[in-house]
């Protein structure tokens, strides 16, 4: 503190009713700077922490051979916190001491260089502008004769990446076929099975108050696009007090004796709603927590969601398995543009809708 | 070193210069000057943690199969035996149980990618609060900004690839927002995955957008980032002999050599050790992506977290209004394009626009070089911790669930809360951090005229106590008014004396009342006058 105001008190602080920069504060030498001593010790402390970079590159090298990952979790783990430390070491040995050689021996006194402003010289635009204007004369494109020739290579250049743009963008998106988003595998007597193991439900199986997480029968076994007809297909089954439950209206023969079915597909941004909680009859989706009340339609009444989950019409089959009716009666997942244009006759319950791709 | 060496070396370059005349470039750039300044690190932070990624992820390239093919893991990881999976999911488990250090450079890819997009959004922070964008850096703030959005690609990209159920339902939401556009959403769906959601196709897409696209975008704008930095030559902290015409530091050869080239080394060796120590992204405990389950209180990495907090805030229905608009028998859904598109589309807006908003309120067109003490720019300080709040409120929501269970609070409380303080806490944290600076200025004021107290209290012969104050140095009082005042701007009026309405009045007048937001309410610095006044009272 003291040093800086001896050197400078004696300089004005403002002149004329302007302040004075004091300039650049005056540089204190460093210990090292002056006791020789003091310059050994800081090489010596250099030269013990690049020191200490060898012997982290020999530890990693070390561990490495000698490991032996084949065994237990808990070995990987064990050669995964040697290696880490090791390299840390290897790395921070380097890297500290060159930092403490530019601090204890390296100059540290403040030096000053003026800046040039951005701007081109006068005479450096005019040149750039004189260039630019030969250019254009050698060109012949400032004369007013070639405008065919300006405006051909203007079009020709404009439309060129279409040739290389519109395969490229053409090939990406595969079939294109949007309207595959409105249909999924579930058709009328499709039994409902259990997730991931493909075992069909029977209703007498299903409790009131236990959940299954359901894929349609024959999903496990499909050979092409098995994830993107799951993607669609999942289905949150929950057997419920029949006197709990308020069927909505035209949907009186959708459900079974309590048992009730929705796409498991969250309608805010396709995440599954995967989270039952028994007592207040509520679906949660842990990704948004848009939450669902089963008991009124899987209407929304919490969250970013704005739709009901769609609704699967369940039927008992001769055997007692629980079947679709149908496929749902609407786009499952995600809003989009045109989710509700095509699907314009809504199919009744009982009625199929396979065969119509 | 003997005379041999010497030879050898003056030959050598003498053989490149006479090729490239290097000569002339290392005369220009090894004694180039750099101000000093710890927050100057934070953007070498994010270039070497970008080195890091690049080391490390060519190790990844050798063993990560970019494939959707379904297998069955037969690996060593005993407890995903026999489960189906992608080869991208299986060549995870692979590279990091059965390659030797695998699993350790995986926690470093991960750990430095966290990094990097921290140490840039840091960066940007320090630069705005600074004003280090203000001419002539406009164009490497554009840079910079484009940096950081291409980080949240590589960061989104990468994390997708190992193909596990957690970013397996991330990019599930994505093509959710994707489908919420207008018009041609499900086409861009379709575009992105080659078909229907997942398709087989999108994992070798994102790897070479990850290995290849991204980081040859990165690598050119850094070029570009950094090409600028010479070429304006650093921003320095205001201080004595610090001018807006010079640059007061210290040669990088082979003072930042050093330090800087050392630095690189500290970075490294950091994420080694806490990659060693941290585990970071267990895919193989999450499981192989299936799109029917899903874990709770499971975030995306910290830098999109704040697109899923927005996600989580939207109401679907306010009051009896629903989120989701049929128009003509089309579906508008509100409820996921504001959050997911439109928010963010504007907060990065208002990010990229910022330095030309600024400089039509101040009306000055000289260069900038010497740094502001974010105190002397209140409005601008109040406005970045604005916009900081408002990030805050969305990556609290974000991890709401997370929040719920630590403090034991109701999950939707938090998020009707967190509806309100998105709107009032910018609001507010503006306010309260303008008010902080110009106390802060007043302060400083204060220590211009009347010196630093120095606990000595001394009593007059006619009995009245009296603290001693201690002037301060020159440096002291330099650093407290070197900015000057600045003053909002006039225009010229409507009308001309001949009574005809000129052109460009209304954008004269957008950018008085922007002036007049920014300056009119002030703390000035202290003048040579006053100073003077304050020194004859108080002798």
């Amino acid at each position: 503190m003291s040093t800086d105001e001896k050197q400078q008190s004696d300089a004005p602080t403002h002149v004329d009713g302007e302040w004075v920069d004091p300039g650049v504060p005056y540089h204190r030498p460093r210990r090292s700077d002056s006791d020789p001593k003091a310059a050994k010790r800081a090489e010596r402390q250099v030269a013990a922490l690049f020191g200490l970079s060898i012997l982290g590159t020999i530890a990693t090298l070390t561990v490495y051979f000698v490991q032996d990952q084949t065994e237990v979790v808990a070995s990987i783990r064990l050669v995964n916190v040697l290696l880490g430390i090791s390299l840390g070491f290897a790395m921070l040995g380097i890297g500290i001491g060159a930092i403490h050689w530019a601090r204890t021996l390296m100059r540290d006194h403040e030096m000053v260089e003026e800046r040039h402003p951005m701007r081109s010289s006068d005479e450096g635009r005019a040149g750039a502008i004189q260039n630019l204007k030969d250019g254009a004369e050698d060109s012949g494109l400032t004369t007013n004769r070639r405008t065919l020739l300006k405006g051909s290579l203007i079009t020709a250049v404009a439309i060129a990446p279409l040739a290389v743009l519109v395969p490229q963008i053409g090939n990406m998106g595969g079939d294109w076929n949007v309207s595959k988003l409105r249909h999924t595998m579930w058709t009328k007597g499709t039994r409902l099975a259990r997730d991931p193991d493909g075992a069909p439900i029977r209703a007498a199986d299903v409790t009131i108050g236990s959940v299954f997480h359901v894929i349609p029968e024959g999903l496990v076994d499909l050979e092409h696009g098995k994830l993107e007809e799951k993607a669609k297909a999942v289905v949150i089954l929950i057997r419920m007090d029949p006197r709990d439950l308020n069927i909505q209206p035209g949907r009186e023969a959708w459900s079974f004796d309590g048992i009730i079915a929705y796409s498991k597909i969250c309608t805010h941004v396709g995440c599954p709603v995967a989270l039952y909680e028994q007592q207040t009859h509520h679906l949660l989706c842990p990704c948004h927590q848009s939450t669902f009340d089963v008991a009124n339609g899987a209407k929304v009444i919490f969250g970013p969601a704005k739709r009901p989950l769609p609704q699967l019409p369940i039927a008992v089959d001769d055997d007692g398995y629980i079947v679709a009716q149908s496929d749902f009666h609407e786009p499952v997942g995600p809003s989009y543009w045109d989710r509700l244009k095509g699907t314009s006759t809504e199919p009744e319950p009982g009625t199929t809708t396979e065969g119509e791709a | 070193m003997g005379a041999k060496v010497n030879t050898a070396a003056a030959g050598t370059a003498n053989w490149v210069d006479e090729r490239t005349s290097i000569g002339s470039f290392v005369k220009y750039f090894a004694r180039k000057l750099f101000p000093d300044h710890w927050s100057f690190m934070l953007g070498e932070i994010a270039l070497y943690s970008f080195l890091v990624l690049i080391l490390t992820g060519i190790f990844l390239t050798a063993f990560f199969v970019p494939s959707m093919d379904i297998v069955h893991y037969e690996g060593t990881f005993e407890t995903m035996h026999g489960v189906e999976m992608s080869k991208a999911f299986e060549s995870t488990l692979v590279t990091s149980f059965q390659v030797p250090g695998g699993m350790l450079i995986r926690q470093m890819h991960h750990w430095s990618a966290l990094l990097f997009t921290a140490a840039i959004v840091t960066h940007m922070a320090r630069v705005f609060f600074t004003g280090a964008f203000r001419k002539p850096r406009e164009i490497n703030w554009l840079v910079g900004f484009t940096l950081m959005i291409m980080s949240l690609a590589a960061g989104f990209t990468g994390y997708s690839l190992p193909d596990d159920v957690l970013s397996g339902n991330g990019l599930r939401i994505i093509d959710g927002v994707v489908k919420s556009i207008p018009i041609i959403g499900t086409y861009i769906s379709y575009w992105l995955f080659g078909g229907e959601f997942p398709g087989e196709v999108l994992i070798p897409r994102m790897f070479t957008a990850h290995i290849l696209l991204v980081p040859g975008l990165i690598l050119g704008l850094v070029a570009v980032h950094l090409f600028l930095v010479f070429l304006h030559k650093h921003t320095q902290y205001p201080g004595g002999g610090r001018k807006d015409t010079n640059v007061v530091g210290l040669p990088l050869f082979p003072v930042y050599m050093a330090k800087a080239g050392g630095f690189f080394f500290v970075v490294f060796g950091v994420v080694a050790i806490v990659a060693g120590l941290f585990t970071i992204n267990p895919v193989w405990n999450y499981g192989p992506y299936d799109p029917s389950p899903v874990s709770a209180g499971t975030q995306p990495d910290w830098y999109i977290l704040f697109i899923d907090g927005a996600l989580r805030l939207m109401p679907g229905w306010i009051a009896n209004f629903p989120m989701e608009w049929v128009i003509g028998g089309y579906t508008l859904s509100m409820n996921v394009l504001i959050p997911a598109v439109i928010l963010p589309g504007i907060f990065f807006g208002i990010l990229a626009i910022y330095p030309w908003l600024e400089a039509a309120a101040t009306g000055d067109r000289g260069e900038k070089h010497v740094l502001d003490r974010p105190r002397n720019v209140p409005v601008r300080t109040g406005i970045g911790v604005a916009l900081i709040s408002f990030y805050v409120v969305l990556v609290i929501e974000g991890s709401n669930d997370i929040v719920a269970m630590l403090f034991h609070l109701s999950l939707n409380d938090i998020t009707k809360l967190n509806r309100i303080l998105i709107f009032a806490l910018p609001i507010i944290s503006f306010l309260i951090t303008r008010r902080i600076c110009y106390g802060l200025q007043r302060k400083d004021r204060e220590l211009v005229l009347h010196g630093h107290e120095t606990g000595r209290i001394v009593r007059h012969e006619h009995g009245e106590y009296i603290e001693v104050h201690a002037p301060l140095s020159d440096q002291e009082v330099w650093l407290r008014v070197q900015h000057g005042d600045v003053a909002p701007i006039d225009i010229a009026p409507e009308f001309n004396a001949r009574g005809v309405r000129r052109k460009g009045y209304r954008w004269d007048r957008f950018r008085q009342r922007l002036s007049a937001f920014y300056y009119e309410e002030r703390v000035r610095p202290v003048t040579p006058e006053e100073y003077e006044e304050s020194k004859h009272a108080h002798h």
